[in-house]
């Protein structure tokens, strides 16, 4: 996704068998039909990821936001 | 620990940041530290405060969680205690769950999550003045019975702003159950979160209810004309944008040594000739007793007073902390940084700690415990002294001031500024270096999690800040009048005695115990340029880095032929080569660290391994830094 990108969390999927990391991220609100957006990218590579969920914004490294799959909408 | 057996047992859990520690000072009229980001509390605080009615309620602070499936070893003490496995404690009579009011998409999923372990519970809404500002309506009755619990509105910054839920507890009926939970040994703190998943651990599907639990709650309950602050928009597009954002950090963190120089001079001077002042004032009082004015003199007065003018500088660098912690930039930062820190075998979690480190490494080890993953957490231990910490100020100042001259560079900067802010930069570097080591040596490859939570901004709160600065102060003076004071005796002593043989002619200190273990030592350490007055100011600089420029002072004060009383600066600028200051100052980049150091390293990884590693490692580093310096800069000379 890229800068300014919304969409809406279609998955949050396992990498391996009780991925903590998977875990955690639906604890903190990456579920089905969840509004998503990413606010800022890092300085270098793009990574990590600041993305806004709910009224919060976490930040995510690339490959912790690869586990969330997102049906992405044109950028707002 | 039941010592009011009829009161209430009560703990404060919540999400990280969302103001637990603020309402346990709120209160019980503590002093705990507070600050902007997630997980400044990492251990279980008790405190008691007496209701209105006369009650003794009995509160518990404890580290935030997201859930109390824990993922890092503070959210591990969190979840025991609520659960009543925590050895030693029984499980709470009553949880008052703290949320943000302004997050409460977030926060109302644990609250729900705590709701399952059947606990009375209570639900306190903090921040409600942030959310009423940001135009947030709560229907606190819908809430309530909604959730089937107690929800009162709290305001933990405010004077009487938890008063709704005091009045709340206060009408709470007291336990009527005999404690639960497992008595035995206090251990402190389990090494690592033990298991990953506990039993009650939400399912995928059970998640996804609860959160459309909270969807259903919110919509029932809260109208919310805006997702974020819009503040909040404002500055982090302006402090994460790429290029803008690292340059502002890089200015913050250039300005604050800068500052730590500049603003502090005319304190220190004031300090510096007050302590000139009163010495020799003591010392004319005790002419008549030589012994005793040389211990006065040459030991307290040349060896502390040396010390305390370092006060004004160590709490000018702890206000830009303060504020900094108190804004909510830190975790901006740690975003920034992630990750080059990354590459580096780090975190962007290691960020706090480490920048807690240039205060004091003990406060920077501690604070790992928010780091979930303990690979990086022990990475960070072992580098965390490499911070430049505020004990080794003073040496490098000292040493500033006596041998570098006072230039403008480029006309903005000032050239002691500049050496300074250098050698701040080269502790950095190295634990970058030393991490990225370690990195390569480890084994374990899979992935590391970073997941962090930027917290909205906060104005800093002077009084929080002028309390820090006066906790600080005190611990500083604490420790002058201490275990200073102490060890400046006892090597004042051992550099007076034995007194020398008649018809000698070097200075009496060169026939003192001092002197031969100084010279003894001397062998040892003459490739990196110290000399033997150095020598004897290391092992004192073992227990508090500090002595060393109060042993300095000592030694030196006694050297001086006839009593000529130069200040240390001036004494040392006289006698030693560039070389061997350039050396001393490479020494304490790495600096073998203090005792303490190590005794937090041995508490907080459960090895001793650990500890030989870091002693050994910085050892080795710092003799050969001085080394190349000290052969590098005679070669120039």
């Amino acid at each position: 996704m890229k800068k300014g990108a919304t969409g809406v969390v279609a998955a949050v999927e396992d990498t391996y068998s009780a991925d903590p990391i998977a875990r955690r991220l639906r604890e903190l609100g990456f579920v089905q039909g969840e509004p998503v957006r990413v606010v800022a990218r890092g300085p270098l590579g793009g990574d990590p990821l600041l993305v806004q969920i709910g009224y919060t914004r976490f930040a995510l490294r690339k490959a912790e936001a690869a586990r969330v799959s997102v049906a992405v909408e044109a950028a707002a | 620990m039941n010592a009011v057996a009829s009161s209430l047992r009560i703990a404060l859990v919540g999400n990280p940041n969302c103001g637990k520690t603020a309402l346990f000072n709120r209160l019980t009229g503590a002093h705990q530290k507070v600050a902007n980001y997630a997980g400044v509390t990492v251990e279980r605080k008790e405190g008691r405060f007496v209701a209105p009615s006369g009650r003794v309620l009995q509160l518990l602070d404890l580290p935030g969680a997201y859930s109390l499936d824990a993922a890092s070893p503070d959210e591990a003490i969190t979840r025991d205690i609520c659960e009543g496995r925590h050895p030693g404690e029984p499980a709470p009579d009553l949880i008052v769950c703290v949320a943000d009011a302004t997050n409460l998409r977030l926060h109302l999923r644990f609250v729900l999550e705590l709701k399952r372990l059947g606990r009375p519970m209570v639900l306190a809404l903090n921040m409600i003045d942030a959310a009423d500002k940001r135009g947030i309506r709560i229907d606190t009755a819908a809430l309530e019975s909604a959730l089937g619990m107690p929800v009162v509105e709290t305001i933990a910054v405010k004077q009487g702003g938890a008063a709704a839920l005091v009045a709340r507890l206060d009408a709470m009926p007291a336990p009527s159950t005999a404690p639960v939970g497992a008595p035995g040994g206090a251990m402190l703190f389990p090494p690592e979160a033990k298991s990953i998943a506990p039993s009650g651990a939400p399912t995928e599907a059970e998640e996804n209810d609860l959160h459309a639990q909270v969807r259903a709650l919110l919509a029932a309950t809260v109208t919310m004309p805006r997702a974020t602050s819009a503040t909040d928009d404002a500055i982090d597009a302006v402090v994460l944008h790429p290029v803008a954002g690292l340059a502002i950090l890089a200015t913050v963190m250039f300005l604050i040594f800068q500052a730590v120089f500049s603003w502090a001079a005319p304190l220190q001077d004031a300090v510096s000739a007050a302590v000139a002042a009163s010495g020799a004032w003591v010392g004319g009082l005790l002419a008549s007793m030589p012994l005793l004015q040389s211990l006065v003199t040459d030991g307290i007065f040349a060896g502390l007073g040396t010390v305390l003018e370092f006060l004004p500088q160590i709490l000018v660098l702890f206000l830009f902390i303060l504020v900094l912690e108190e804004s909510g930039y830190l975790p901006r930062a740690a975003f920034l940084l992630d990750k080059l820190m990354f590459k580096a075998g780090l975190t962007g979690r290691s960020f706090i700690p480490l920048l807690s480190s240039f205060a004091c490494a003990i406060p920077g080890i501690m604070a790992t415990r928010s780091i979930a993953d303990p690979r990086d957490r022990l990475t960070t231990i072992l580098v965390a002294p490499l911070m430049t910490c505020s004990a080794r100020l003073p040496v490098y100042t000292l040493l500033i001031a006596a041998f570098i001259p006072r230039h403008d560079v480029l006309g903005v900067f000032n050239l002691q500024g500049v050496v300074l802010f250098t050698l701040y930069f080269a502790g950095i570097a190295s634990a970058l270096a030393v991490a990225w080591v370690i990195k390569r040596l480890r084994s374990d490859k899979s992935d590391h999690a970073l997941i962090m939570e930027l917290p909205s901004y906060r104005m800093p709160n002077p009084r929080d800040v002028l309390w820090g600065l006066w906790e600080r102060a005190k611990i500083f003076l604490r420790r002058v009048g201490g275990i200073l004071l102490a060890l400046t005796v006892l090597l004042w002593f051992l550099s007076s005695f034995p007194a020398p043989p008649d018809g000698a002619t070097q200075p009496p200190i060169d026939y003192s115990f001092a002197g031969h273990i100084g010279k003894w030592m001397a062998v040892v350490f003459a490739p990196i340029g110290f000399n033997w007055q150095i020598c004897v100011a290391l092992i004192p600089g073992l227990a508090a880095r500090e002595v060393a420029v109060s042993s300095l002072a000592t030694v030196y004060a006694l050297s001086a032929a006839d009593g000529a009383d130069a200040a240390l600066g001036t004494a040392i600028a006289a006698q030693w080569s560039l070389a061997t200051a350039l050396s001393l100052l490479a020494w304490y980049v790495f600096a073998p660290q203090c005792m303490s150091t190590l005794a937090v390293i041995r508490r907080e990884t459960n090895s001793w391994r650990n500890v030989w590693i870091a002693a050994g490692y910085l050892f080795g580093l710092a003799y050969l830094a001085s080394f190349v310096t000290y052969q590098v800069a005679r070669a120039f000379a």
